[in-house]
């Protein structure tokens, strides 16, 4: 069930979210981008200008003590977020999907009072679902939490945590209980000094390198209030999924978006040069705008879906609407590279070197790794299983 | 109409229990049929007792347990 429903989101009020996270992605972020992307170091700078403007726990309700803000608010600030640094909006996009997930099904006094904590702290969350030995599927998992005494124990070999190292917070997936199926799923809140992470290798990737990737060995305990009310199949088919999808699809049109930006100046400064001539790539340039117009449509469509039926757990769990969200990250994150790739065509050479104001290099390696962050291949999948009894809008 | 809804558990559910003998009432989905496994239960119950779930239907809930297929199919049926 869902419990953030106390108050509508306050318009005015949550746009400004969208601006200051706009003018921190400006001011803070932009500037960094090749630093975090060369050196594959945390975007410390971003987190903290986040920290200082409460923006953290934007996501939170006000009778929390957070800001309240809906999720097309937020999604237009991780456009603007990744439009500068891809791997800075994707630390807080993935923030944001475990704040949402905490906020919309942790309805206990221990995690109400986290909540309260967060927004007080400007706690920075990370998460654990993928496991090693489950084959990538985040629906199973080995590992089980053990509640004696109402206190929990968990041990979880990670392949990947994102930021895990710079994380207030992780939350886990793992089995109810030793005795329990793979499938039948908590999702624990893993707080520190009760938690112990041990690194497993590096992370050295082609693009999203600011967002510190490694593999851990994530021992924990806590209070068994830290485990989230609802079973996991329920948190991620009505919000982490839709939100994930939703938030990861919004900087990915970023950096679409810091593409195109870098096509139309290409064209505009050719045009300039020989006045009366329309110069070759404007025709491409048309193509990849109409391109990055379905795209950014398609987003902003996505969000009001997701939105207009936001505190309804039944409609939340239909298959037409896991559908549409699934086809939502497959079709975002193959239009991101497509859109890169039309523009480094546009601007030719200057895209291609590293030096220029017109370098997509950066933008087309962090482009790659949409399609393969919970890879197409197994979304579709999905989708094909459901399909099969799916019967239309 | 039960014993062929325990079958089709037992054939397609993929339960870590005995769907010939567990509680109408038992929580499959906690007892270890995945939302991939509920799909093909769906789809053999749908031959088996020749109906075609309506969209509305198609949620977890209507799967959840065995009494709980059995009155799905009842108003499938009566549909």
């Amino acid at each position: 069930m869902i419990s953030i429903t106390e108050e509508a989101p306050v318009v005015s009020g949550s746009s400004d979210v969208a601006r200051r996270m706009a003018r921190i992605a400006d001011e803070i972020s932009g500037p960094a981008a090749d630093e975090v992307d060369q050196q594959g170091r945390f975007p410390s700078e971003t987190i903290s200008a986040l920290r200082a403007e409460g923006l953290l726990s934007a996501l939170v309700p006000r009778s929390l003590g957070g800001m309240g803000a809906s999720y097309s608010d937020l999604s237009q600030g991780l456009v603007s977020m990744g439009r500068q640094c891809a791997s800075s909006a994707m630390v807080v996009a993935m923030h944001h999907i475990q704040v949402a997930s905490l906020v919309r099904h942790g309805r206990n006094d221990l995690l109400r009072n986290y909540m309260v904590e967060l927004v007080d702290r400007q706690y920075l969350l990370a998460s654990a679902t993928t496991e090693v030995g489950t084959g990538g599927d985040v629906g199973s998992s080995v590992c089980a939490v053990d509640v004696a005494d109402g206190t929990f124990r968990l041990e979880k070999q990670a392949p990947v945590i994102s930021y895990g190292r710079f994380a207030d917070g992780i939350l886990a997936t793992a089995r109810r209980s030793a005795d329990s199926p793979e499938n039948d799923q908590v999702l624990a809140l893993c707080r520190p000094l009760e938690l112990e992470l041990e690194q497993v290798g590096e992370w050295n990737a082609l693009g999203f390198r600011g967002t510190c990737s490694p593999g851990f060995i994530l021992r924990a305990s806590g209070d068994a209030a830290a485990i989230l009310d609802d079973p996991y199949g329920d948190v991620s088919t009505q919000t982490m999924l839709p939100v994930a999808h939703i938030l990861w699809s919004s900087l990915w049109l970023g950096i679409a978006s810091a593409a195109i930006d870098r096509a139309r100046r290409f064209v505009q400064a050719e045009a300039r040069k020989r006045p009366g001539m329309t110069p070759a790539a404007a025709l491409r340039l048309a193509d990849a705008t109409a391109l990055y117009q379905q795209f950014a449509d398609l987003l902003r469509c996505s969000v009001a879906r997701f939105e207009d039926i936001q505190d309804d757990p039944d409609r939340l769990s239909a298959l037409g609407f896991a559908i549409a969200m699934n086809s939502l990250k497959v079709s975002s994150s193959t239009l991101v590279v497509d859109v890169v790739r039309q523009s480094m065509v546009i601007c030719g050479l200057a895209s291609y070197r590293m030096d220029t104001p017109y370098s997509l290099g950066r933008h087309l390696r962090d482009s790659i790794g949409a399609s393969l962050m919970v890879n197409n291949d197994r979304i579709m999948g999905n989708n094909a299983q459901m399909l099969l009894v799916h019967r239309g809008e | 109409m039960d014993e062929t809804i325990r079958d089709v558990l037992t054939e397609h559910g993929r339960l870590a229990v005995d769907a010939g003998s567990i509680d109408e009432s038992t929580d499959l989905f906690a007892s270890g049929m995945t939302s991939h496994a509920s799909v093909n239960v769906m789809l053999a119950l749908e031959d088996a007792f020749d109906i075609e779930f309506s969209e509305k239907m198609l949620r977890k809930s209507t799967f959840e347990s065995i009494a709980a297929i059995r009155a799905g199919v009842l108003e499938m049926k009566d549909a």
